[in-house]
C-alpha cells in the first residue's frame, strides 16, 4: 500500500506529512508533483497544507482545477481515501469534492495556534481511532479557514454526520471563544456522503509527536492507513 | 473582434466581509464615519470573440468556472469592444 501526497508550486507541509506517514506510522508514502498524470498505484491521497499559487484568486482555486485533480477525483470515486489539510482542504471544497467554501477568517488575520477538537464521528477512514466526543488537540494555521455553507447545505452536512471535527473550548464545548475563524456552527472539518473525502484546516501531521505537545493527529494518519489495509 | 470584459467578484448577501468591516474600522480611526464598507475583485479581461454575445458567454464560463465561485459570489460582466 501506497500513499500519495500532492505537491503543487507553494505547497509546504508536503515533507512533513511524508515525515509522519513514513518515520511516525511507518507506512509507504511518495511526494507526487501535480504535473504527473496518473495516480495509479497509490491507494490513498494526502493533499497538504500551504500556499499553492500564491492564494491567487482564491485560497486552492487554481491547484484545483490543474489536471492531477482529475486522479484525485477517479481514486475519490473508487471509494479510496482522499485527506486534504488546510489549503487542501480548501483545494478539495474548490474542486468541488467537498461542500462549502472556506473564506477570510471572521477576523482577518493570520491565526497560529493550537486548537481544541471534538471528535464528532469516528464513522470515517480517518477518525477510527478516536472516541466520538473526544477533545483533541491540533494547530491552525491561516487566515482563510472560515468554513461556509448555505443553510441547506449546512442541515445536510449534520443529518449525514458530515461534520467530523467542530472547534470546541477544553471542556468540548462548542463556543464563540473556541472559534477561531468564523467557522459556521464552529465547523473544523467534513466528510463528503461516501465519507472517504476528508477535509480539515487543523494540522495533524504538526500533531503526531509528543514532542509536539501533541501526538493526536497521528491517530488521524493510523486510522486512514488501517483502512488502507483493511484493519478497519 | 477584440473585447475587454470587466468582472466585479463580490461576496453573497449575508456573507461577511471581514475586509471592508477592517477597513471601515480603519477610517473610524481617521475620522470617518461611514454606513459601511464592501470589497468587491475587479478582472479585465481581453479576448478576441465574434460577437459581443459571444464574448459575454465565453466569460460567463471562465467566471462559473475559475474566476468566481458561485457558492460565495455574485458577479457581474461588463463588456466593451476594443478598437
Amino acid at each position: 500500500m501506497k500513499i500519495a501526497i500532492i505537491q503543487f508550486g507553494g505547497t509546504n507541509c508536503d515533507l512533513d506529512v511524508l515525515h509522519v506517514l513514513t518515520e511516525v506510522v511507518g507506512v509507504d508514502a511518495e511526494t507526487v508533483w501535480y504535473k504527473q498524470e496518473t495516480l495509479d498505484g497509490f491507494d490513498g491521497v494526502v493533499v497538504p497544507g500551504g500556499f499553492s499559487y500564491g492564494d491567487y484568486l482564491r485560497a486552492g482555486a487554481i491547484a484545483a482545477r490543474t489536471p492531477i485533480m482529475d486522479s484525485v477525483k477517479k481514486l475519490a470515486a473508487e471509494g479510496k481515501p482522499v485527506l486534504g489539510i488546510c489549503n487542501g482542504f480548501q483545494v478539495l471544497t474548490e474542486a468541488r469534492l467537498l461542500e462549502g467554501a472556506l473564506t477570510t477568517n471572521q477576523y482577518p488575520k493570520f491565526r497560529c495556534h493550537g486548537t481544541c477538537l471534538r471528535v464528532e464521528t469516528k464513522d470515517t477512514p480517518f477518525t477510527s481511532k478516536f472516541r466520538k466526543g473526544e477533545v483533541i488537540r491540533m494547530p491552525i494555521a491561516h487566515m482563510e479557514g472560515q468554513f461556509y455553507a448555505e443553510e441547506a447545505v449546512l442541515a445536510e452536512l449534520d443529518e449525514n454526520e458530515q461534520v467530523v471535527f467542530r472547534y470546541v473550548d477544553e471542556n468540548g464545548k462548542v463556543t464563540d471563544e473556541a472559534n477561531p475563524n468564523g467557522s459556521l456552527e464552529n465547523i473544523a472539518g467534513i466528510v463528503n456522503t461516501n465519507r472517504n473525502v476528508f477535509g480539515l484546516m487543523p494540522h495533524p501531521e504538526r500533531a503526531s509527536e509528543a514532542i509536539l505537545g501533541s501526538d493526536d493527529g497521528r491517530r488521524l494518519f493510523e486510522s486512514m492507513a488501517d483502512y488502507i489495509t483493511g484493519n478497519f | 473582434m477584440q473585447y475587454q470584459a470587466t468582472v466585479r467578484i463580490e461576496q453573497k448577501a449575508g456573507m461577511l466581509d471581514p475586509e471592508g468591516t477592517t477597513a471601515k474600522r480603519a477610517l473610524g480611526h481617521l475620522g470617518y464615519e461611514v454606513s459601511s464598507v464592501k470589497t468587491a475583485k475587479l478582472y479585465e479581461i481581453v479576448l478576441e470573440a465574434e460577437s459581443a454575445e459571444v464574448a459575454e458567454k465565453k466569460v460567463d464560463e471562465m467566471c462559473q468556472k475559475l474566476i468566481a465561485n458561485p457558492i460565495i459570489h455574485n458577479y457581474t460582466i461588463g463588456l466593451k469592444e476594443l478598437n
